[in-house]
Formats: C-alpha cells, sequence, structure tokens
C-alpha cells in the first residue's frame, strides 16, 4: 500500500476514533457501546475507504460490495465510518441516541444509508451474509459481502450453524472479520466461555484464517486483498477501547458513559496520534 | 389453478396440504425464476424433492440449522428471490423465532416461512413435535401475513397468493395426507377475506386449518338436533377478517375452533377483535388445552384434546342450550 493511502486511512480512523469520543459524551446520561466500537475503528476506515466499492451516489448499486454489522452494538463505530464513507451527515451523528433520531445503539434496517440489515440481536448476521452472497453468486455478481462479528458474539450456536453453511457452499466470496477483543460484556472473553481457540475453530469449519492487528491499517489492506477458493476468516486482534487509556481493555466500558473531565482526557490522547 | 376439474382437486387432496406446497410451488418456479423451494432437513415431509430435480439452483437444503435457514433466506429475500422454506410448524416457531421476530417481522423482509406437521399430527413424536403455539406467536408479530388453509385446494391458493405478495408469510399446515375437500369447485381466494361454508342462525363457528372440515361435520350434527350454524372458513389469521367476525355475531353462541392452543391463536385472535364490542353473543374457545398429552397417534390425540366432531358438537350443544336456559 502507498503511503499516501496509509496515511489517509489512518487519519480516517483518527477520526472516526474522535466521533466516537465526541458522541459518547454528547448521549450523557444515555451512555454509549464506546468500548467495542473503539475496537473497530482501523478495521472499518479500511473497509469503507480502502476496500470496498460503493458509493453514496448510487447507494444501492447492486455491484456494491455487501457490509454486515453482525455485531449490531457496534453501531456508533459504524456511524461514524459512515461519515466518513459519505452516506451519513454530522447531522445524523449530532442526532445520536436524540429520540425521533434513526442513529440508536442498533442499526436500523436503512439500505439506502448502508445500514443492509438491522442488528442487535446477535449471531445472526453471517446467515444474513451468507444469503446475500449465494443471491450474488447467482447472479453473477463479483462483488464480496463482508461480515463483522465479535469475539464475544461467538458464544451463539447461531454464528456456527451459518459458518458450516458457508463452508459447504464454498461461499469464497464472504470475508468475515472477527474483532477479537477479548473482552464482553460481563468479564474477558475466557474467563466467560474460553475462546483461546477461536482461530482453529474457524479453520476447522473449512474457513481461510488470516490473522492481522486489527489497528494496523497497512496489515488490514494486506488481509483484506487475501482471496481464496474458501470463505475467508480475518481473526483481527484488537483492543477494546483502543487509544483511551482508562478505557483500553476495561470491561467496565463495554457500555457506559463519558463525564467532562473524562472527555477531556480522551480528547486530549487523540492529539498527535 | 386453471385446471381446477374435481378430479384435479382430489388428487390435490390425497397429497395433502404438504404434497400440495411442494407440487404448487414447483408450478410457480416454472413461470417465475425468483421462486426457491427449501427445506432444514424435511425434503421428504416439506415435498420439496421434486423441485431440487427440476431447480437444483434454486433449492437449499439447510440440514438441523433453523436459525441459519431464517438467515439465509432473509438474505436472499433482501436481494430479491422469493424464498420459501419449510419445516416442521414446531420449530419454524420456536426454534428461530428471534430470527423470524428480527428479520421478517421487523426487518419485513418477505420470506415465506412454511410450518408442516402443525398441531398434533407428529402425535407419534410427542410434545417435543406439537406445534401448538405457533399461531399466538406469529400473530403477535407485526408485518407477518399468517395463513391457515383448510384444505389441500385452499393450500395452492394460498402458495400462489404468499408468492405474489410482496410481505412475510407464515404459512400453516397440517401433516395428513388423504385429507377432506371441503372446496369441490373453483373458489375466490383473498388474503384476510374469510369464507363463509354454510349460513346459520342459532351458532356461528369461525374454524381454521384442519378443523373447519371438523366443524363442518359437527354444523351437521348440530343441524340434525334443531340447532342452526353458520361456519366460517378463517384461513387468514393475520390480518385477520373482521368484518366477517362481527357478520358473525348476530347469533346466540360464538365458536372458535383451531387445532392450536386455545390461548392466543384463531380464538384469542378473535376475543381481540370483538373486545370492545358492546353486543356480542358469549364466545366458546375450542382448541388443545391443559397439559401435553404424551406421544400418541394423531386421530387419538384429536380425541383426547376433544377436536373429534362430535365432541366439538357436543360442546356446542352444551354451551348452547346453557345460554338458552
Amino acid at each position: 500500500m502507498n503511503k499516501i493511502k496509509e496515511k489517509l486511512l489512518i487519519s480516517v480512523a483518527r477520526q472516526i476514533r474522535s466521533d466516537i469520543i465526541d458522541m459518547t459524551y454528547r448521549a450523557g446520561r444515555n451512555g454509549a457501546h464506546i468500548g467495542g466500537s473503539l475496537s473497530m475503528c482501523e478495521i472499518l476506515a479500511t473497509l469503507y475507504l480502502g476496500v470496498m466499492k460503493i458509493d453514496p451516489e448510487n447507494p444501492l448499486d447492486e455491484n456494491r460490495d455487501r457490509f454486515v454489522l453482525s455485531k449490531g452494538h457496534g453501531a456508533l463505530a459504524l456511524y461514524c465510518a459512515l461519515k466518513q464513507a459519505g452516506f451519513l451527515t454530522q447531522e445524523d451523528l449530532d442526532a445520536f441516541k436524540k429520540d425521533g433520531s434513526d442513529f440508536w445503539t442498533h442499526p436500523r434496517f436503512i439500505p439506502k444509508k448502508e445500514l443492509e440489515f438491522a442488528s442487535g440481536s446477535l449471531g445472526m448476521g453471517l446467515s444474513l451474509g451468507a444469503g446475500t452472497a449465494l443471491a450474488l453468486k447467482r447472479k453473477g455478481l463479483k462483488c464480496r459481502v463482508y461480515v463483522y462479528i465479535g469475539d464475544g458474539e461467538c458464544d451463539e450456536g447461531s454464528v456456527w450453524e451459518a459458518a458450516s453453511f458457508v463452508s459447504h457452499h464454498k461461499l469464497n466470496n464472504i470475508t468475515v472479520i472477527i474483532d477479537e477483543n477479548k473482552l464482553q460484556l460481563d468479564a474477558p472473553t475466557k474467563e466467560i466461555v474460553n475462546k483461546d481457540n477461536l482461530s482453529q475453530r474457524w479453520e476447522s469449519f473449512g474457513f481461510d484464517i488470516v490473522h492481522v492487528n486489527g489497528h494496523d491499517v497497512s496489515d488490514l489492506m494486506a488481509a483484506f486483498s487475501h482471496r481464496s477458493d474458501k470463505p475467508i476468516a480475518i481473526i483481527a486482534q484488537t483492543v477494546k477501547g483502543k487509544g483511551v487509556s482508562f478505557i483500553e481493555n476495561n470491561p467496565a466500558y463495554h457500555m457506559n458513559t463519558l463525564n467532562a473531565e473524562q472527555y477531556k482526557i480522551a480528547k486530549s490522547e487523540q492529539e498527535g496520534k | 389453478m386453471k385446471n381446477n376439474s374435481f378430479v384435479t382437486i382430489r388428487s390435490l387432496s390425497l397429497l395433502g396440504q404438504r404434497g400440495t406446497f411442494g407440487k404448487t410451488v414447483c408450478d410457480l418456479a416454472e413461470k417465475n425464476d425468483l421462486i426457491w423451494a427449501m427445506t432444514a432437513d424435511q425434503g421428504a415431509g416439506a415435498a420439496v424433492y421434486r423441485f431440487k430435480e427440476k431447480f437444483p439452483d434454486r433449492f437449499l437444503n439447510f440440514g438441523i440449522s433453523e436459525q441459519n435457514a431464517i438467515g439465509v433466506c432473509s438474505g436472499l429475500a433482501n436481494e430479491g428471490y422469493i424464498p420459501f422454506v419449510a419445516f416442521q410448524s414446531v420449530f419454524t416457531s420456536m426454534r428461530c423465532a428471534d430470527q423470524v421476530r428480527v428479520m421478517m417481522s421487523y426487518m419485513k423482509l418477505p420470506v415465506k416461512l412454511v410450518g408442516i406437521f402443525s398441531g398434533l399430527t407428529q402425535g407419534d413424536c410427542g410434545p417435543t413435535h406439537y406445534a401448538l403455539q405457533d399461531l399466538a406467536l406469529f400473530r403477535s408479530m407485526e408485518n407477518i401475513v399468517v395463513l391457515s388453509p383448510s384444505d389441500a385446494f385452499q393450500t395452492e391458493k394460498c402458495v400462489q397468493k404468499a408468492a405474489e405478495i410482496k410481505t412475510p408469510v407464515y404459512l400453516r399446515l397440517g401433516g395428513a395426507i388423504n385429507t377432506p375437500i371441503i372446496y369441490k369447485e373453483d373458489f375466490d381466494f383473498e388474503i384476510g377475506k374469510a369464507i363463509t361454508l354454510r349460513e346459520g342462525t342459532d351458532v356461528a363457528v369461525i374454524a381454521t386449518g384442519t378443523m373447519v372440515y371438523n366443524a363442518l361435520k359437527a354444523a351437521e350434527k348440530l343441524e340434525g338436533n334443531g340447532i342452526s350454524v353458520k361456519i366460517v372458513d378463517m384461513h387468514t389469521i393475520k390480518p385477520l377478517d373482521i368484518e366477517a367476525v362481527k357478520a358473525a355475531c348476530s347469533v346466540k353462541l360464538l365458536v372458535t375452533v383451531e387445532e392450536h392452543s386455545v390461548h392466543g391463536g384463531l380464538g384469542g385472535a378473535v376475543a381481540e377483535a370483538l373486545a370492545l364490542e358492546a353486543k356480542r353473543p358469549p364466545h366458546l374457545i375450542i382448541g388443545v388445552s391443559g397439559d401435553y398429552p404424551h406421544a400418541a397417534s394423531y386421530p387419538y390425540l384429536l380425541e383426547q384434546a376433544g377436536l373429534t366432531p362430535e365432541q366439538i358438537a357436543l360442546k356446542i350443544q352444551k354451551t348452547y342450550e346453557e345460554i338458552c336456559k
């Protein structure tokens, strides 16, 4: 990847992160799913500005790549990425968690705004992505389906029903991103139900595995360019709360608020990055 | 159906509702290449093997993964296909209820979900396979049309309509073959428009699915005892034909009959529709109640549940006589 593109993606990720912090602060006592959203900044920046074929001027183009956010509580990060990609506006972001707004904790089903499916109930995205990918194959379209799944979400049995299906039907137009931030709502994933073998699990289900540092845009660009005759699972090592010292790896920030003091610290930590 | 001779109707009734579904979806797919037919390890039960042979690219067997089935079908529907997916009613309603709620009800993705072996038809498999709550569940999910045909010929019309409309559908089918014929000749079928099969002035029976035939038989017995009975085939549970329900209220006793729990099904739907009516007759809800009956043959279970024509007639007569005292 050239340096200009790398710089662009880093800058976009930084802007996404900054917007996440702003929106969480403005959500006040409503709070937001800030921890898991901060895991996603580089991955979404890379996908939306570096990888996916999408066009805000023609949002329902049949040839677009499809993005399915299975980890619905990551919607905050997705909204911010969609602003960067030109699908949402600052006004949309300002309306976050305001009554009457489309933009709350989990995405609504608004395809025109690049919200391909609603989510929030976990473990459903890969099946939706599989149906989409199969439809694209039948139509002879070459576009890809990206499905973003949390590591905690992999507790859901339905994820593995879908994984079996995707593999059996050789849906190699699917790329699954596993956001392995190693924390779920209550505690570290390994304390709840150990997932040390997550990568082996996906591999044993017939996926081609790519390991990646989920906060390194060059690494991510390389991972997303990988092609295979199998479906691909990108296991992205991420840090929950990445970029804000007191949120990083802190289970208390799966869903939390920021007060004025915390906001100031969080924002100051973004400077110079 | 073009060839709607009695011979054709008779052959559908021999197939039963499941076989009729399999045949009809195949017929539709000949003319419409958007139609898919799928199952979750119920290929024979759902009668989709002929479809598989003729249209292998539009057939899927999900195996025993009902949640994934709804997700994949929703993805296909979102891309413009018309996916029919058929497996046991008990699992369409329970195993993947959250997927149905999120994808078909909330997102309105037009999957055509076909529940086979509804009610007590899989009696030999026992309580795990009885589907007695599906109407209650799907009725409470907005945006899903809920169809419950009374015979094979009506099943064919339901499948045709389900393919036409752009909304999600739950189609509730019984399990039996060689089923009774209600409609001996072609008839107008419209979703949400109940069909009055028989006029009567003392009692009005609104029935659905397999119980329409039993209600008709019960009405014959009651007529012999001097009770005049109106019979309404409520093939669409949602949207409910409220006008037909109100029109059935000019009697001394209103009855609903269904092969479903007495809670939340047709009986519940009718009671809700009439809740604000100042003048309405008492309403007898006949269905399955009480603890789960142990596994047994289908006819035996229907009798245990009090759903044979004789038992239905008896319940109606007893209640009617109490009211008229």
